[in-house]
């Protein structure tokens, strides 16, 4: 009930769906229908609580090759399982978006890559992002090595897996992360 | 009307604490109890509503709070319903007017079908390629809004013998096109002014500089040698601002003062690029990465191999070499170049289309050259990429600046010295169409190159197996090229932004399809935001610099010719200011103040050096500003290191009385 207030209550101000200022509203609202045009009426006015499921929203031409895509997803939905509302949808594309800030884009890949869900990257997070990233190319014992490494490197308060902090750090160092993490729409 | 936080599934961040910002430590996303959600709920929009709106906003924005929220939240304040109102609608109007700007934005569908084949790193090029567009389109306002459009307005009385208009005129530049707003000849040296009514037939009276008719002086009067001069003065200024500040953001965001320790876990983490969507391109991209990590994971287990002496001196024999051709083939081109421009000075009338002989000259140069630079670097060999990358530049950037100073050494120094030997009436004139040429012969060329290096492949006529790759730091180097000819010659040809215009339009769609049919994605790693650093400092250093440079000295010290131009009559094109400077304190003696300060400050080269060497102080000053925090971050990370350590030291000994107290 609360939920259906906060949302009805800010559709009836603006008459439409509330979006930020970095990727214009009207192209998101279409992507979304597009996806299950069945589901996702016109006209937002009247506060449906819709949902697109996961399936179809990884169907989409710029997450479909991604390797993180179910990542991704379930990092923005409010149920943890991928289930995108028109709210959630926006976050996503506003927060992988250009002009995105760079704390917004870090606090999102921090929860991308945790992939177990508690707020720590541990090697077993490593080891499957590492997995995804090269498909198979590297052996068991070269994946191994390289998720020592990489905690040995960023680890800076010695409990051996990732907090926030180290990873905030380690990607203030990285110059291309604003570039990469990036999804044009 | 309370608030509450419904169940947030999403994985909390229990660090947020340790955030910089202290208005959002303890508003962590835990999932709590639905109390301590409402308390802190409310303690957050207490503290966000002492913020001021912008800052408002911009705390949100950085929050990772979903949207619906974050217009709760903003949309707090305690003011009154119209002022709310106000408020929604002009937030209405802001996003309209933004979706309308997204909809013009150029080339976006191009650039995204770019980025989804090949990735950031072709991007770069074509994002350089549409900066430059919005350079010179600048650059063409200002020249067409100031000095073009009030002379076609006004034009001159033509000497009679006009060449009528024939095909070759779009290659050469000369015969019609030379009598034309174009060139610089064309332009009148007095103050334009409307015609008069109540003198019959006459029109466009023409006002040479002292004296003054009797009819006019009702409407507006435009001095044009003024505008000309000041126009370009402005133009470049505006132009040096504007790069400057786009190499100081792009150096800011590339720069980073730590010397990293984390590679391996950078290139887990951070080196996936979401933009690519095409499937080949994203298989060959975790190929990429898979290959670097092996290779650094081999850099970092073993020992590096050192070389015997032997080795360090054969490879030092090779390098140099390499570098000995390299600059052997400069130099002998240039010398080349030098003797064939003195010929074709002798010749200059024979033919038209012999006037294309020495354009076709520097543009083969500036392709070839290259090629053997290739072979060069091949031979040497080089174990990292990015090395590679850097020495070709640096070979293709001292080719292209020794061709450009020989030319402009050949324009100013011998052309500009001694029109008539040569038969030249108008100099400037000549010097505009030769950069014209210029370019049209570099856009040409550029067009074969494209054709016979990339098509080529699709005919199989060199029997490669393996697409030709993008060579981007070379095409970037070529659009820096033909920016220093555009703006060598604004000052002679005041039209040649608009040609530039529409030869890089021509470029993007030409380029575009070259690389999407012909091309395949890049398979060395390219560091982006680096190399698109370097190309900016590129474009302002060498190029706009000395672009710059040499528009100063032509209007600081050559004589422009006497009888075309806007300047003719006086002994440097700088007399026109301080000309009008005079008139003005004649016309008002209290002005002249201005006219003292004009002599002292601007012709006095000694304000300049003055004014240079405090620039630089203050250069020098930031510099040692940000070598002083480099050191204070190693000292910092130094002392994390030792805290840690004593830390575990502590934690052992714990360990260790606490075994022992349980055995006792």
């Amino acid at each position: 009930v609360c939920r259906e207030t906060t949302v009805e209550s800010s559709m009836k101000r603006d008459n439409k769906p509330n979006c930020p200022v970095l990727v214009p509203s009207v192209i998101l609202h279409s992507r979304y229908r597009e996806l299950a045009p069945h589901l996702v009426p016109l006209d937002y006015t009247n506060n449906p609580d819709i949902r697109v499921p996961l399936a179809l929203i990884v169907a989409m031409p710029e997450l479909k090759e991604n390797p993180f895509r179910d990542r991704i997803v379930e990092t923005f939905s409010e149920d943890g399982h991928g289930n995108l509302s028109f709210n959630d949808f926006v976050d996503m594309f506003s927060a992988l978006c250009e002009t995105s800030p760079r704390e917004l884009k870090t606090i999102y890949a921090f929860k991308i890559y945790d992939f177990n869900r508690d707020s720590f990257i541990c090697k077993e997070d490593l080891r499957k992002t590492l997995n995804k990233l090269t498909k198979g190319d590297l052996t068991p014992e070269e994946v191994t090595l390289v998720c020592d490494k990489s905690i040995e490197e960023a680890d800076l308060d010695g409990d051996s897996k990732l907090s926030f902090s180290d990873f905030e750090n380690m990607i203030s160092k990285a110059p291309d992360f604003l570039s990469n993490f990036h999804v044009r729409i | 009307m309370q608030l509450r936080r419904r169940r947030q599934s999403r994985p909390a961040i229990r660090d947020f604490s340790r955030s910089a910002r202290p208005s959002i430590r303890g508003y962590g996303m835990e999932v709590d109890s639905t109390d301590a959600e409402v308390s802190k709920r409310d303690r957050l929009v207490n503290n966000l509503q002492n913020l001021s709106v912008s800052d408002r906003v911009r705390m949100l924005r950085g929050m990772p709070l979903s949207v619906a929220e974050k217009s709760e939240l903003s949309q707090i304040p305690c003011c009154s319903q119209l002022k709310y109102y106000i408020i929604i609608g002009a937030r209405h109007s802001w996003y309209s007017w933004l979706n309308f700007l997204h909809s013009l934005q150029l080339w976006q569908v191009a650039l995204k079908t770019v980025s989804g084949r090949f990735g950031t790193g072709v991007l770069s090029y074509f994002l350089f390629l549409k900066t430059l567009l919005f350079f010179n389109f600048f650059l063409f306002l200002v020249t067409g809004a100031f000095m073009v459009l009030p002379q076609a307005v006004h034009p001159p009385v033509l000497p009679a013998g006009r060449s009528s208009f024939s095909g070759l005129e779009l290659l050469t530049g000369a015969g019609y096109f030379s009598d034309t707003v174009m060139y610089y000849g064309y332009y009148s040296n007095y103050t334009l002014r409307k015609s008069c009514r109540d003198d019959g037939g006459v029109q466009n009276v023409s006002l040479s500089n002292g004296t003054r008719l009797d009819c006019v002086s009702k409407h507006l009067s435009y001095n044009m040698p003024l505008a000309y001069f000041f126009t370009i003065g402005v133009a470049f200024f505006i132009t040096c601002i504007i790069l400057v500040y786009s190499m100081s953001k792009s150096f800011g965001q590339s720069f980073r003062i730590d010397k990293s320790h984390s590679i391996l876990a950078m290139k887990v983490l951070c080196s996936w690029d979401f933009k690519v969507i095409k499937k080949t391109s994203v298989k060959l991209m975790s190929e990429n990465i898979s290959t670097q990590l092996k290779e650094l994971l081999a850099e970092v287990n073993q020992k590096h191999v050192k070389n015997t002496a032997c080795q360090k001196l054969w490879r030092l024999m090779v390098h140099g070499l390499a570098w000995t051709i390299c600059i052997g083939s400069t130099t002998a081109c240039v010398l080349k170049l030098q003797q064939s421009s003195r010929i074709a000075d002798n010749n200059l009338l024979l033919t038209e289309a012999s006037l294309l002989a020495l354009p076709v000259v520097v543009s083969l140069i500036n392709l070839l050259l290259p090629g053997l630079f290739n072979l060069a670097a091949w031979m040497e060999d080089y174990e990292s990429p990015s090395v590679r990358t850097y020495v070709a530049i640096c070979r293709n950037l001292m080719l292209k600046v020794s061709v450009l100073g020989l030319l402009c050494y050949h324009w100013l120094g011998r052309v500009a010295a001694d029109p008539e030997d040569i038969g030249l009436k108008c100099w400037e004139s000549f010097v505009g169409q030769e950069l014209y040429r210029f370019l049209l012969m570099d856009f040409i060329f550029t067009l074969l190159d494209t054709l016979f290096g990339e098509f080529l492949w699709r005919l199989k006529v060199l029997k490669r197996r393996r697409k030709p790759v993008f060579d981007i730091a070379r095409n970037v180097l070529e659009l820096i090229y033909g920016q220093t000819l555009a703006w060598l010659g604004v000052l002679f040809t005041p039209l040649l932004p608009a040609v530039q215009i529409i030869k890089l339009f021509l470029l993007f769609y030409i380029k575009k399809s070259s690389v999407m049919m012909n091309c395949q994605a890049p398979r060395k790693p390219y560091r982006v935001s680096q190399m698109t650093t370097v190309f900016i400092t590129l474009l302002c250093f060498p190029s706009f610099l000395g672009a710059s440079v040499c528009v100063t000295i032509t209007m600081w010290s050559i004589t422009p010719s006497s009888s075309c131009g806007p300047f003719r009559e006086l002994k440097t094109m700088f007399q026109a200011g301080k000309r009008w400077v005079e008139e003005l304190e004649k016309d008002n003696p209290n002005l002249s103040v201005l006219a003292r300060a004009h002599s002292y400050l601007v012709e006095n080269p000694f304000f300049l050096f003055v004014g240079a060497g405090i620039f630089l102080i203050v250069i020098y000053f930031h510099s040692q500003v940000v070598d002083g925090q480099r050191k204070i971050i190693s000292l910092l990370q130094e002392q994390i290191e030792n805290v840690r350590h004593h830390l575990n030291t502590v934690y052992t000994a714990l360990c260790n009385y606490e075994d022992n107290y349980k055995t006792n």
